[in-house]
């Protein structure tokens, strides 16, 4: 039986995290040879993915300074070294806008506005978060996505406590400087894969995983959801995609630690 | 020098650079220097990690400007957390490429320079002295100002040295140790050895020779003077360490017994005690 033919229906042995790694692959089709810099073990395995598969020409880093010229395992050191990227040179590549990242999020509301620097008030917070880290100029520069692991009403907020990443109305009201290379592409989590392609560039559901129902988003979201009655499944891996994903980037099965099924 | 020289050329309300980066390549012998002297009310610019976390825990931090403060392996810095939560200073919050423009502006005399990164964010709001600024061209860009970040010194640590104060990284990214010491009024650079100029060219080629004599204020020998941050390629992060480290920083009883124990005496007494701790663990 050629499982490649399993489009329509679900399959039983394909898990939640794999359909979380193609998903976070996907948000990558397209980028031509861009740096793919992908933050947490699901993103990773979907940027190696995609570098294996449709976007030849991304770039990759072993997570420090190095551009990697191999695909190796999650955790393994890589064989070929093509460049050097220390942070000094990782920065320009933000602001030169070849780059699409794919951060974390501890909040997020419907423009798109991300918060990893605290919860609380930020002069005293509840509890002190990352910092913004890079986020301020990652989503100003360069494509930026997010990446969910755990789709919930403590994330998916009314309003974030504190804007590190710069959703579409604080972007606008910042004015053109902020709005010139700004662009939000993909939200995915362990149920959905989001994005802003709506008019009002607020979230709307783009799919649903397999075994996820409209119902179950909405509920595990903190603001009113578009989701459309036909909206689709995220789809299939491909035979080949799963051999990639079990037994060439992630053998030692990382991509579960982070992904409940 | 040693270490305690160099704290010694320090004073209360000082405004000190750090460099290194997270939990990588920091002067961690210069700054357990600064635990023990009673330098105090420092206002402390680094890419934050245990650095950042151990002058917290001392109580000599008034002011921190930042963009994070992290361990790498363990994504939040203890101590850092904890004196955020109960407010213990003031805080100037900064992205990543923001602090980088900063120093830079500050190794070229400028007041400010202009970035992209920022507009938009909450960075704006916590911090209600930045300045925008537009270009005069026209494209009429308005562009978040970033002032420079000038300090009266610098706190570094590399692999080589010359006895001079020429320095040499040997790992894979050189941080910004350049940009905080030519930002500094003066500034001490640690290393794991002392070497003559003319060993310089055998371990690495020019492009590794990263910080010049004319920057630089005084050089310390510290053998390990980075752990339990990692120094490549001399050596890792100390991840047991690190980690026994954090778990001590979460509880104060705990964290009274690991003062006691690594942090009560002189550079070599902590290299005993370091030595020790691997011992039991192995």
């Amino acid at each position: 039986m050629s499982t490649q033919d399993a489009t329509a229906d679900e399959r039983s042995d394909v898990t939640r995290a794999e359909y979380c790694v193609i998903a976070c692959a996907e948000a990558w089709r397209g980028d031509g040879e861009i740096l793919a810099s992908p933050m947490g073990t699901v993103p990773a395995v979907g940027a190696r993915l995609a570098r294996l598969t449709f976007s030849p020409d991304l770039l990759l880093t072993d997570g420090e300074a190095l551009v990697i010229g191999d695909v190796p395992a999650i955790g393994a050191t890589p064989e070929v070294v093509e460049g050097w990227l220390p942070y000094r040179r990782h920065l320009s590549m933000v602001t030169g806008g070849k780059r699409h990242v794919m951060m974390g999020a501890s909040q997020l509301d419907r423009h798109g506005n991300q918060n990893i620097s605290c919860i609380g008030d930020w002069k005293q917070p509840a509890r002190q978060l990352l910092g913004v880290r890079g986020a301020p100029v990652n989503t100003i520069n360069n494509p930026t996505s997010y990446w969910v692991p755990r789709h919930s009403t403590r994330v998916f907020v009314d309003k974030v406590d504190m804007v590190s990443g710069v959703g579409h109305d604080r972007a606008a009201a910042a004015g053109p400087s902020a709005t010139r290379f700004h662009e939000l592409r993909r939200v995915v989590t362990d149920l959905a894969v989001l994005d802003f392609e709506t008019p009002d560039r607020t979230l709307r559901v783009r799919s649903l995983h397999p075994g996820v129902g409209a119902d179950q988003v909405r509920e595990a979201t903190g603001f009113p959801l578009t989701i459309a009655d036909d909206v689709p499944r995220t789809r299939e891996p491909s035979a080949e995609e799963l051999r990639l994903i079990r037994t060439v980037i992630d053998p030692a099965g990382l991509r579960n630690r982070e992904v409940r099924t | 020098m040693s270490p305690d020289e160099v704290a010694g050329r320090l004073r209360s309300g000082m405004t000190i650079g750090i460099g290194g980066w997270g939990s990588r390549r920091k002067p961690m012998a210069l700054v357990r220097a600064l635990l023990r002297s009673d330098v105090t009310d420092l206002t402390v610019i680094s890419y934050g990690g245990p650095d950042v976390g151990l002058l917290a825990a001392a109580g000599k931090i008034r002011k921190l400007v930042a963009a994070f403060t992290t361990l790498d392996s363990i994504p939040l810095e203890p101590h850092f957390r904890a004196a955020r939560q109960r407010g213990d200073f003031e805080l100037t919050e900064l992205d990543e490429s923001m602090f980088m423009w900063g120093l830079t502006a500050a190794t070229h005399r400028l007041p400010f320079l202009p970035v992209r990164a920022g507009l938009g964010s909450d960075v704006m709001r916590v911090n209600p002295e930045l300045r925008t600024v537009t270009s005069p061209y026209a494209d009429g860009e308005e562009l978040v100002a970033v002032p420079a970040l000038r300090m009266d010194a610098a706190l570094v640590h590399l692999n080589r040295a010359d006895a001079r104060g020429n320095a040499q990284y040997l790992g894979p990214d050189p941080y910004f140790d350049d940009l905080f010491c030519d930002a500094a009024t003066e500034a001490y650079v640690s290393c794991e050895r002392i070497v003559p100029s003319t060993e310089f060219a055998d371990a690495g080629a020019p492009q590794t020779l990263l910080v010049g004599r004319q920057s630089v204020t005084g050089v310390v020998e510290t053998p390990n003077g980075a752990h339990f941050t990692s120094c490549m390629p001399d050596y890792g992060r100390d991840e047991p360490f690190q980690a026994a480290y954090a778990k001590a920083a979460a509880d104060p009883d705990a964290w009274r017994e690991f003062t006691a124990r690594f942090l009560s005496g002189d550079e070599d007494t902590y290299q005993a005690a370091v030595a020790a701790f691997a011992e039991e663990g192995a």
